[in-house]
């Protein structure tokens, strides 16, 4: 069992299991959207008192946060107990095009040029990953949700606006990917 | 045990997020640029599966835990904050391989770096809580 558990999961059954997150997290009486904790840690931070934005009784969120401290908990759990030891099966073609804009792929989740702790000796590494976080934070928030409210609790519910914005995740991800990062490495 | 349920659910999403492998940059990579069927995969079965679960769920009136009856939030209707915001997400998305889930799952797996992305999101969402009531939505 622990054996299945350790490999990589295939697309349907890693589909279907975020599936049950957010079941489970409807049947609790709330709704499955991660990005509202970004602005939650901002009020807890005092940003209340500035910005009206933030001026919302957070408690309401608390258990949004108990599953963001689960989240990093799962992380941990799985590379230490449930890591698989053979390498990420990336499409050679993604491979080669990485390659030619400086990204090496050695087999792990991420690329080292960005996030090995000797590239942050490099201070245009943290200005790309400080640039690309506000982007995530910025958009999700104006957007009002990323991928979990939007992609899937939105679209599972037919809402014409999640599909706007899951039509924007993707003009962004492709402008990026195609127009800006090959000048970025 | 309130707590202790939101907490195991957490941990669960953090496990199917990175053996998913929906947590690693490379993938976020491959999607950008149609070279693998694997997350348009798993987003498709999630949300498939997601469509009958929720008109199931609103046809036979099932209740929450709390007994009430759930209820589905409607997004409001406009277009710009969707628009320009999820293209703004997508540039982000796109360059850190990250959403704000899989951020903080990849610190727990030990991406420490992760964590300046992490800076960066909530300074992102300060920004848009200063500016907010002058951008169009």
């Amino acid at each position: 069992m622990l054996e299945l558990i350790k490999q990589p999961w295939p697309w349907y059954f890693s589909g279907f299991m975020i599936l049950i997150i957010m079941l489970l997290l409807v049947f609790w009486g709330k709704s499955f959207g991660f990005s509202s904790n970004l602005r939650t840690l901002c009020t807890i931070a005092g940003a209340g008192k500035k910005v009206k934005f933030f001026n919302f009784d957070w408690k309401a969120q608390r258990w949004n946060l108990l599953f963001l401290v689960g989240a990093v908990i799962g992380g941990f759990i799985s590379s230490h107990y449930l890591s698989d030891p053979e390498d990420l099966k990336l499409s050679a073609a993604t491979i080669s095009d990485l390659q030619k804009i400086g990204i090496s792929f050695k087999g792990g989740i991420n690329p080292d040029e960005l996030f090995s702790v000797a590239s942050l000796k490099e201070p245009k590494v943290i200005l790309i990953l400080l640039f690309g976080g506000i982007l995530v934070g910025f958009g999700s928030r104006y957007a009002g949700g990323c991928t979990s409210g939007h992609a899937i609790s939105g679209l599972s519910n037919l809402q014409l606006p999640s599909l706007i914005a899951v039509i924007g995740f993707f003009i962004g991800g492709l402008v990026m990917t195609f127009l800006i990062m090959p000048y970025l490495f | 045990m309130k707590a202790l349920k939101f907490i195991l659910a957490g941990v669960l999403f953090g496990i199917i997020m990175t053996k998913s492998e929906a947590i690693s940059w490379f993938r976020i990579q491959e999607m950008f640029r149609f070279q693998s069927f694997h997350m348009y995969g798993i987003i498709g079965t999630a949300v498939t599966l997601g469509i009958i679960a929720v008109f199931l769920i609103k046809k036979l009136k099932l209740k929450s835990s709390e007994g009430q009856q759930i209820t589905f939030q409607h997004k409001e209707k406009t277009f710009y904050r969707y628009i320009i915001g999820g293209t703004i997400f997508g540039l982000g998305w796109a360059l850190t391989g990250a959403c704000p889930g899989p951020m903080f799952v990849n610190v727990g797996y030990g991406y420490l770096a992760m964590l300046i992305v992490i800076i960066g999101a909530l300074a992102g969402t300060y920004i848009y809580g200063i500016i907010k009531d002058k951008l169009p939505h």
